[in-house]
Order: structure tokens, then sequence, then C-alpha cells
């Protein structure tokens, strides 16, 4: 008897039984996903929201109404402008580089080579590694280990402080961030490389196919759907970058890398602004919501379009 | 995609890769070997090998950090977070995509949605949130919000992979007259072993390795993770490399060993979720 049939004869014969386990499923499976997600996104979330038109120290117990007074302030902001700029040019520079990193990482991995294993082991190391300690790993290498490598070679970008120039304390992130998710990236790519038909690129190399020509026409419309997953989480990780930017350079020197997740954080829990910090880290999500959702839609478009 | 000849220019390119490789590890190398020295040789010799192996710095840092407490904070916080990620995503996955009615398929979009939100909107509030149900400073506190924080992303993964899995079993089993409860641990649970390695590997090392969370719930209290340790060792002791370094090593070393214990799985696992979603 085949499965189908098995399971329409069932839906058939306990039609009533069927509604009692629909709602005791509801209960015992679905109601615990739904009192969690309630608790961790809805209640803060509508909080959120609530306090974002407040104005609020978060020890007093009354809170002042403000109206949309700290949305207006958020626009004559010029610290959440100059965080909200760097951000974006963090976002932008690393999303680029980890892909196109972690794209080449993969495609070396699926060649010849006799050590890939351990290659792809290396690479990926550093993600094991939670962020805030690699932060002070980096710290410690751009402080001391840089200078003496610069003094022994006399090249002179190893002698200059990285962390102590604002050109430079940028670069520094974006170079950490990228040794450190260029690994994670790379092990998504493989995956989809190893979905191009190896028949097709013989085929497409014996017509006289130059490597380029078969990466553009062959590899990348089928690894296209990996590229849309990847550049999403890049971008949603890059945006939410906290615990490096704690770790390496605290927002400095003067505050030219404090990234939009720690302005947010020192607005609440330092300045003990929470109604503005909640304001900021509202427009904060609509930005996100909005970068990620443009991207998808376009990229989902040009996949179809490719293929 | 795999190509399959070895020529010279290859060993030359391996040759390459290697060296980049060995770049790529360097940092993490001298953070170990440095470990092992005095200040003074820290500060003066930094790419040397140490003078001689001293277990000091440790001895040191791990009475200063009582690290045994942090170790078991951070872990009990781990397992009981990743358990009940586990459990409810992949129960609410296999809700969903059985029951296909309004009220499920509203749920899933909504949770799935929820990926995009960035913590800092919901971390001032939820605090406020977690105190008033007072869970703040507590360790079963912590586990609840990240029950439903870890969400989104599990039940996303879940529901891909469980869309793509043959029934035939399944079926079987029901018609056998088993209950849901024990068709889904007994049958569907097993199966989807690829999915919940990938899960489990990247939640541990995200709840593992978290900082921001823990730092605002626990932060002044009793039950101090490792990550919270480390800043505020940091703050004190941020100049004593010697030591600090001690630290991030004896902290580098649990997720290590679980990273090299679960190697192969983990990449075999997030490249299969990955194709899966």
């Amino acid at each position: 008897m085949s499965a189908k049939k098995a399971g329409s004869r069932l839906t058939g014969v306990h039609q009533l039984q069927k509604h009692r386990e629909r709602y005791l499923m509801y209960a015992l499976f679905l109601l615990p996903a739904i009192v969690f997600f309630i608790l961790a996104y809805v209640l803060p979330f509508e909080q959120a929201i609530k306090l974002s038109f407040f104005e609020w120290n978060g020890i007093s117990s009354t809170m002042k109404f403000a109206g949309l007074d700290n949305f207006k302030a958020i626009f004559h902001d010029k610290a959440y402008f100059d965080s909200f700029m760097f951000t974006i040019k963090f976002v932008l520079v690393s999303t680029v580089l980890v892909n196109v990193i972690g794209f080449a990482l993969a495609y070396i991995m699926c060649g010849s080579l006799k050590t890939r294993n351990l290659l792809r082991s290396v690479f990926f190391c550093p993600q094991v590694i939670g962020t805030l300690i690699l932060g002070y790993i980096w710290q410690f290498i751009f402080s001391y280990a840089f200078p003496q490598i610069g003094e022994r070679t006399g090249i002179e970008l190893f002698m200059v402080k990285w962390l102590s120039r604002a050109d430079l304390a940028y670069a520094a992130l974006v170079m950490v961030f990228t040794w450190y998710f260029s690994g994670y990236l790379m092990v998504i790519y493989i995956a989809a490389l190893q979905g191009v038909p190896d028949d097709v690129l013989e085929s497409a190399q014996l017509d006289g196919a130059s490597g380029f020509v078969r990466l553009k026409s062959i590899i990348l419309p089928v690894v296209a759907p990996s590229i849309t997953a990847n550049v999403f989480l890049a971008l949603v990780t890059t945006f939410k970058m906290f615990d490096l930017n704690v770790a390496l350079t605290k927002g400095g020197p003067f505050g030219s890398t404090e990234s939009i997740g720690l302005h947010i954080y020192n607005e609440a829990f330092n300045n003990r602004h929470y109604g503005a910090g909640s304001a900021k880290g509202l427009v904060f999500f609509i930005l996100i919501a909005a970068l990620t959702l443009t991207q998808t839609y376009i990229m989902k478009k040009r996949e179809v379009d490719m293929g | 995609m795999t190509q399959k000849r070895y020529k010279v220019s290859t060993l030359v390119f391996e040759a390459v890769m290697l060296v980049i490789a060995a770049v790529y590890a360097y940092p993490l190398f001298l953070t170990v070997i440095n470990s092992f020295k005095t200040l003074p040789e820290v500060m003066i010799s930094t790419a040397a090998l140490p003078e001689k192996f001293s277990l000091d710095n440790f001895v040191t840092v791990w009475k200063q950090l009582d690290y045994p407490v942090l170790f078991l904070n951070t872990l009990l916080i781990t397992v009981g977070s990743v358990t009940g990620i586990v459990l409810f995503s992949s129960m609410a996955a296999y809700c969903i995509l059985r029951q296909k009615t309004k009220l499920t398929k509203f749920v899933f979009l909504v949770i799935t949605a929820a990926i995009v939100i960035p913590f800092q909107t919901m971390m001032i509030p939820l605090v406020q949130v977690a105190g008033r149900l007072k869970l703040m400073n507590s360790l079963w506190g912590i586990m609840l919000v990240y029950w439903g924080l870890g969400l989104p992303f599990p039940l996303f993964l879940y529901h891909g992979f469980m869309k793509s899995m043959p029934r035939d079993l399944e079926e079987a089993a029901r018609i056998d007259g088993c209950g849901f409860i024990r068709t889904f641990f007994k049958i569907v649970f097993p199966l989807m072993q690829p999915i919940t390695t990938t899960i489990v590997i990247l939640n541990v090392f995200w709840i593992f390795n978290d900082f921001l969370m823990p730092y605002i719930m626990l932060g002044g209290g009793e039950y101090k993770t490792i990550a919270i340790g480390y800043y505020s060792y940091f703050s004190q002791y941020g100049t004593k490399w010697n030591l600090s370094l001690a630290a991030l090593t004896i902290g580098i070393v649990p997720v290590f060993l679980f990273y090299l214990a679960a190697q192969k799985k983990m990449i075999k696992g997030i490249m299969s979720g990955a194709v899966k979603s």
C-alpha cells in the first residue's frame, strides 16, 4: 500500500480525532515557541515603541511623555549620524570583502589541492572563537606584534599605530572582521560549488570556453542562491557588530569607529537616555529591514534572470 | 565541482596557500605562545618562542578569574539554552508543516521575519520586561530569553529541511496507531539529525561566546559567564598582557576542543543546512 493512499484513508476516517489532535498539537508543539517568542521579541518590541515616545533615565518611576521629540532629535544628532555613516561604510566594504574572499577560498578548496581539508579547517577556525576574545587578541597583535614586525622588516605599514588613527582603526575593524567571517561564508560557498555539474564544465572546457567564461556563465548562475543568502548573512552580521567593536577600538579614536549598535548601547546604558536609545534602536531596525529586503528582492530577481 | 589534475603549478599554488593559511593562523599562534611568557618577555620579544614554558600565568589567571565558576555558568547556560532552542523550534516546525492552517502560516511568517531584528533594538526594553518577570540575574531567566531569541533561524532551517523529508516512515507509524508525540520524537526528530547538528553547533558557538546578552542580564550578579569575566578582567588588567593572553587562551580551549571533536560533522552540517535552506 502506498503512503499516499494510506494518508488519504487516514484523513477520511478520523475526521473528529484529527480535529482534536490539531488543538492538542497547537498546545504542545506550537505554544511553547509562541510563548518564548512573545517574551523575547513581542513584549520588548512593543515596549521599545512605547519607550521611544518617552523621556526616561531608567531609574525614576515616572516617565515624561515626549511625543515625537526622540525621533526628531535623531535628525539633528551628529554622533548618531557619524556612527551611521561609519556603520554603512563598514557594512558595505566588509560585505563585499568577505563574499569575494569567501568565494575565492571556496573555489580554491574545490580544486585539486592535496591539503584542502587542512586549509579549510584553518580558514574556518576564527569562526569558533567569540568576537569579544578575537577583538582582544587583535588589540594585542596591533599594539605589540605589528610594531615589532615593522622594526624588523622596515615596512612602514606595520610601524604606524593602527588603533589610534581614525582611518586605520576603521581599516583594522574591516580587516579583523574579514579575517573572522570569510571562512564561514567559504563553507557555504563550497557546498554550493559542489552542486555545479562536472559534465557541463568539462564539455564547456572542451569547447574552448576560458576559465572566466566558465565562471561567469556556468558556475555563477548555479551558486546565485548562495550568493543571495551569503550577502544577506554578511549584511545582518556587519550591521549588528558589537563585541568586536567593544574589544578592539571601543569606538575610538574620538568616536570615529562607533558602530550604531555601540552608539545605542552607550546612549541607553551609559548616558541613561532610555527613551532616545529606544527611538534610535527602532530607526536602526527599520534601516536593516529596508536594506536586507531590498537586497534579497534585487538579488532574487537577478537569480531568475541568470537562470 | 571538483578538478582532479595535479601539475607542477598546482604544487606551487599549494605552497602559496599554505603560507597564506600560516599567516591566517599566526595571530592565534602568537596569543598562545605569549601566554607562557613573563611580561617583559612579551613586550620585548613578542614573536619569539618563550624561553621556558611556565604555567605561572595560567595559575594566576585561573584564580583571579575564578575560572571554574565562569566555565560552569557558561556551560549551564549554553547547554540549557541550546536544548530548549532545538526542542521548541523543531516541534514548532513540525506543527506548522503538519497543520497547514492560517494560524500556523501566520506564526511561521512572524517568527521568521524576526531574523532581521537587531538585538540592539530590543536590548533596552528587554531589561525592563525581564525585570518585571523576575528573570534578571538568574540562570533560568537568561535561558528562557535565549529560548525565545534563538528561535527564528532554527525554525526557518527545520522548516526548510522537514519540507523535503520523505514522509513514508512517519505515515506508516501513524497508521500503526502511533500518536503524533511519539511519531515526532521516535521517527521525525532522529531523521533530522543533519540539520540538528548544524543548529546545535551554530548555537553553541553563539551562546558560549555571547557577551552583550549575559552582560545586560547577569552583569552585576553572581552568575558571571566567561565573556563577562573577560570584559571586566580587561578593564582591570588589560595592560598586563602576559596574564591577559593566558586568560584568552584558556577561554579559547573549551570551544576549540568542541570544534575539533565536531569538526567533520560540523562542516558537513553547515553545508547541508545551507543547501536545504
